[in-house]
């Protein structure tokens, strides 16, 4: 028998790498990802660099408030006589721990509707998607502000914990997930229902499969490709919620710092000491749309049918 | 037809009922107690006042007994008292709707005008530069925290060039139409911007595929000028859908004004919602949510029944 030239494609048969290269050459999500590694590294610099300059970045100083840029404060000081550099990289730490937690939390919620919607049907799936649809069409913004002025010991929380540190950012990341499932449930659902009507699935279920055995070793690895690129886009949209409802205060409460409430005294800051206004809200924007632009080209490098 | 109607209202109905609950149980968890604010200042108050006018007030009564008086009420037209503007709820309500509908209007209004310029473009040649430029543009309108992009109009507009007001809806001195228009642009120009990149890609990704219908191929094979296939023909076809789509978004543009107007010092259902929560007005917070719930829902209603009629295409069920 004699070998068969498959040529240039055996080179890299492996289905990732093939995604990779698709990857690689969408530029906007290459350069996405390199200023989320660079954003990243910032942000854990936080530690080390504190400890460097010797600062604590919720010690306030009242006689050197709104500090220009000096050797002690690379970029000054806040309304409070803090550290502003090393405040945007802690509260880099906030939002982007918000972002990605409450996106798992409600990506699972999400998931585990979509499943049971997609392949219970019938009835289930009828309710399960009249209650998404209904929460698609809420004014959502007001909601949550409403879950963030919750009072947790009406809830049977004790004082102490509904005021600490931990309670601010369990709440947040429990108020997002609750509305920010739905993306990723009817998601989900629509390729759930494709995949059980598959004849290998059939199959399955002909040779004795129960359900559960079906969706996690048929349904569920069918469906990663777009659940990641889901979920990346929601990591961008919950670090936006997290930043309106802190702005607003009704999220991250200070002295922690986060992107969204560093700028709580925003309005100020335009005339003072405009540098304030614009550093935290420019970290938010620059990292969602990298974020967005990552979902973009994660897209594309997993859909064969896009080669430019 | 007529099914679908009955169905579509009927569920947005039990929608709004539902809502109506979790927004009462939610408004009755927000800190303090309507009692607590009855009493503060007055020291002479002993505890068996304080249960006897939690009594007269059936606060002692369980959520849902509470929620049924309250609801029947409601649909008597008593939407209780509010604190903050010492005013009935429902006059509190009327010029705050009046000031969020003025800048949500004109708002949508603006970003459908530029998302159908924009999207256009895009599609003309996708893939091309001018699609990537577009394409930049609308990612950093999804991604754009709305109050930033707000702080730095402010920064630009205001601070700097000191063309317009930076907050507020009219001076103190002039107030005439003119100057009501000035302090709605920023506002406007936020909330446009900030809607203009989703609008955008909706326009792109059906004037696209609007481009590849046979009936195109069939104006370019008669010989017609570019500009008049895509002006006449395939904008024509894409434009019914994707504006119902666009009028599908008031609850992301509700949102949106919120945060406008809140940053903007604009009495709207926004800002009204939010002062109302930040002072424990639980009677104009509750109204104000269920009331944009009702408008949200009432509007994608319209749009859903709109979309069914306008397009044949979609089957009624």
């Amino acid at each position: 028998m004699t070998a068969i030239d498959t040529g240039a494609i055996d080179q890299a048969s492996s289905v990732w790498q093939l995604r990779w290269r698709r990857f690689r050459r969408h530029r906007t999500a290459m350069a996405s990802l390199v200023l989320l590694a660079a954003l990243l590294l910032f942000v854990a610099a936080a530690g080390p660099l504190a400890a460097l300059q010797g600062l604590d970045p919720d010690a306030t100083d009242l006689l050197s408030r709104y500090d220009s840029p000096s050797a002690a404060h690379w970029l000054g000081t806040d309304e409070a006589g803090r550290d502003e550099l090393l405040r945007l990289m802690y509260g880099g730490q906030m939002s982007l721990l918000v972002g990605i937690i409450a996106t798992l939390v409600g990506g699972t919620v999400g998931l585990a509707i979509g499943l049971a919607a997609g392949y219970a049907g019938g009835r289930i799936d009828a309710l399960l998607m009249r209650t998404t649809d209904g929460i698609i069409a809420l004014p959502l913004l007001p909601l949550l502000i409403v879950l963030g002025a919750v009072d947790l010991t009406k809830l049977g929380f004790s004082s102490q914990f509904a005021h600490s540190g931990a309670a601010g950012f369990w709440r947040i990341v429990v108020i997002i997930a609750l509305v920010d499932w739905t993306a990723m449930a009817r998601l989900v659902r629509a390729a759930a229902l494709s995949m059980k009507e598959r004849d290998f699935v059939q199959a399955a279920r002909a040779s004795g499969a129960g359900p559960l055995y079906i969706v996690f070793a048929h349904i569920l690895p069918n469906v990663t490709t777009p659940i990641i690129v889901a979920g990346t886009l929601t990591i961008g949209r919950v670090i936006l919620f997290e930043s309106v409802l802190s702005f607003l205060g009704f999220g991250i409460v200070p002295p922690t710092p986060s992107w969204g409430n560093m700028l709580n005294n925003a309005q100020e800051f335009v005339t003072t000491d405009p540098g304030l206004a614009i550093y935290p809200g420019l970290l938010i924007f620059l990292t969602v749309i990298a974020v967005n632009f990552l979902g973009d080209g994660l897209q594309h490098a997993f859909d064969p049918r896009s080669e430019r | 037809m007529l099914r679908f109607i009955l169905r579509r209202t009927a569920q947005t109905f039990l929608v709004l009922l539902v809502m109506s609950f979790v927004i009462y149980s939610l408004i009755g968890l927000m800190p303090g107690d309507p009692i607590d604010v009855m009493i503060a200042g007055n020291p002479g108050v002993t505890p068996a006042m304080v249960a006897h006018l939690r009594e007269i007030y059936g606060l002692d009564q369980p959520l849902p007994l509470r929620y049924w008086h309250w609801l029947m009420a409601a649909l008597g037209g008593d939407l209780g008292f509010s604190r903050t503007h010492s005013q009935p709820v429902l006059e509190v309500l009327g010029p705050a709707l009046a000031q969020t509908a003025k800048l949500m209007l004109t708002g949508w209004s603006l970003s459908v005008v530029l998302a159908f310029i924009l999207g256009t473009l895009a599609a003309l040649k996708p893939g091309g530069k001018l699609d990537a430029a577009i394409g930049l543009f609308t990612f950093a309108g999804i991604s754009v925290p709305v109050f930033w992009l707000a702080l730095i109009l402010v920064l630009v507009f205001a601070v700097t060039l000191h063309w317009l007001p930076a907050s507020g809806m009219a001076g103190i001195d002039d107030g005439g139409i003119v100057d009501q228009l000035r302090h709605l642009a920023l506002p406007v120009l936020t909330l446009a911007l900030a809607n203009t990149g989703t609008f955008t890609r909706y326009v792109r990704a059906a004037m696209i595929e609007t481009m590849r219908m046979d009936f195109i191929r069939t104006a370019r094979a008669k010989g017609l000028s570019e500009p008049r296939i895509v002006i006449g023909h395939a904008l024509r076809n894409a434009l019914i859908p994707v504006v119902t789509i666009m009028a599908l978004s008031f609850g992301t543009l509700f949102s949106g004004a919120l945060v406008t107007e809140t940053m903007f010092a604009q009495f709207g259902m926004g800002k009204m919602i939010y002062d109302a929560i930040l002072g424990n007005d639980y009677n104009l917070a509750l109204s104000g949510l269920l009331f944009a719930t009702l408008v949200t829902l009432a509007s994608n209603l319209a749009a859903d029944l709109a979309y069914g009629w306008l397009d044949p295409r979609i089957s009624l069920r």
